[in-house]
């Protein structure tokens, strides 16, 4: 999961040569914007087959690529 | 009244930063009318000094153009100086309709609605015909007053990689459950100076049943072989659904923009807009004078004609100098400098030369990218811009420049 997810910010975020570790600040680090975060938790929601609520998928929870697995795997049954 | 030492000191820490930083924006005073030629005084309480003015978005030279001037003077004479009211009390005249009209027919749409400004059309066009059900898809590099107008819309809200066609397919193909799709772009976009696809996008919003948005504040009145914009130049006349544009560039320079389109979207601005209901219309003598810009960019394409030679001339002469610039074909021509600092000192050597021209860095334009923005105008003579090209020339060689390549320059300088 971590290396599809990351594969994902890689290829949708990414525009030089940045390194993304899987705790690379993704929100706060600025590589990810808050407008972004939908298509984002969009993409989680339709490869994993998961409902994320709005009031979970904060910059908080969205914040690394670790972050964001810990959030699905609440999620997935 | 609370406003204690204490807040004063936060806000004077703010300020002080914002000066630190290099980010704190000082005017300059111009005592003359807009055109090429201006006079400024800068600093604050300096002689005034003749410059030439090559940062003005007076694309078409029409901010003091004598015909429109005379027509803004007749306005104001028939139709009075302003309305004190908002449009749907008392505040429409005869002439708001009728530029409204003479914008749908400019632009080749169905109907126009008149705005304070472009940043108001901007800021109230979404919220007004979009709903929670609904996406919004834009282009990363879009103006701030339409992410401004996003953030005051409950639909969602989503961006595609600039210019990336194959991106913003796999945009429209993730959204596509949604009720409505809206892509939203630049027409040509502000800090660059290039041009969207609207034909391609124009073609992927029919095959995933999307709307199209676009702001055509930099185009209209000189982009396309009659001035219509960015769609005219793509071939896509009367397949824009939204186009918002201002009338304080190309089309007078004054003040106002607008929301032209399809009708039932134009309505849905004029029933619940908020920047439409809750603030005044635009002045008379306004008014009046873009109606006498449309009548003359209607009548012949002159003015655009030598808009596109005298960019054409810059551009070349900017080449041969050795700077480099962003490419493309529309008279905003940034030369790129990457240096924050080389940007600024550029730009204080080209005031001293008689050239004004502002340097653009971090946060306006990304890490790395500063640059002169340059904008070319019909109003330019080929003798203004040679004298500018000559002060390129000039400050380009005391900083060593000329002929660099962009590692060169960010080896010497950093970006």
């Amino acid at each position: 999961m971590q290396e599809v997810i990351k594969a994902y910010v890689i290829k949708e975020y990414v525009e030089d040569d940045t390194e993304l570790t899987n705790d690379s600040p993704l929100i706060s680090g600025g590589i990810v914007d808050s407008f972004s975060m939908v298509s984002l938790k969009r993409f989680l929601e339709n490869k994993y087959n998961i409902s994320i609520p709005d009031d979970k998928a904060t910059p908080e929870a969205f914040d690394s690529v670790n972050k964001i697995c810990a959030l699905v795997k609440e999620y997935v049954k | 009244m609370a406003y204690t030492d204490k807040t004063r000191g936060m806000y004077s820490e703010i300020l002080t930063g914002l000066q630190n930083a290099g980010l704190f924006k000082q005017e300059r005073y111009i005592h003359s009318a807009q055109a090429a030629d201006i006079e400024v005084e800068f600093p604050a309480g300096a002689p005034l000094k003749k410059v030439i003015n090559i940062c003005a978005n007076n694309y078409l030279g029409m901010s003091s153009h004598p015909e429109v001037v005379k027509a803004a003077h007749a306005g104001l004479d028939s139709h009075g100086y302003g309305m004190s009211s908002v449009r749907f009390i008392c505040g429409t005249q005869d002439i708001h309709r009728t530029l409204e009209q003479m914008v749908t027919k400019f632009l080749g749409t169905e109907d126009t609605i008149l705005f304070p400004s472009c940043m108001d059309a901007n800021a109230g066009v979404f919220e007004a015909v979009l709903t929670k059900d609904d996406v919004m898809i834009s282009d990363r590099l879009v103006h701030a007053s339409i992410i401004d107008g996003i953030r005051l819309c409950s639909a969602m809200h989503d961006t595609f990689k600039h210019s990336d066609m194959e991106h913003l397919e796999e945009k429209l193909q993730l959204h596509n459950d949604k009720r409505l799709k809206m892509v939203i772009t630049d027409g040509v976009f502000s800090m660059d100076g290039d041009t969207a696809k609207l034909d391609k996008m124009a073609e992927l919003c029919e095959k995933y049943d999307a709307l199209l948005f676009v702001d055509e504040s930099h185009s209209s009145g000189f982009i396309g072989k009659t001035g219509r914009g960015t769609h005219e130049h793509c071939g896509v006349m009367g397949k824009m659904d939204i186009i918002t544009t201002t009338f304080g560039k190309g089309l007078g320079g004054a003040s106002g923009g607008c929301v032209s389109g399809r009708k039932e979207l134009v309505e849905m601005c004029r029933q619940k807009a908020r920047p439409y209901l809750f603030s005044n219309t635009i002045a008379p003598p306004v008014v009046a004078g873009v109606i006498k810009v449309l009548e003359i960019l209607s009548a012949s394409t002159d003015r655009r004609d030598k808009l596109e030679s005298n960019t054409a001339f810059w551009r070349k002469g900017l080449l041969e100098a050795g700077l480099i610039i962003k490419a493309g074909d529309t008279p905003i021509v940034p030369v790129m400098l990457f240096n924050a600092k080389l940007a600024q000192d550029v730009s204080r050597d080209l005031y001293d030369e008689g050239i004004y021209a502002i340097g653009f860095f971090f946060p306006v334009v990304p890490q790395g990218q500063a640059r002169i923005r340059t904008q070319i105008s019909a109003g330019h003579e080929i003798h203004h811009l040679e004298k500018a090209l000559e002060a390129f020339r000039k400050v380009g060689k005391k900083y060593d420049i000329l002929g660099k390549t962009k590692q060169e320059i960010i080896e010497r300088y950093g970006m």
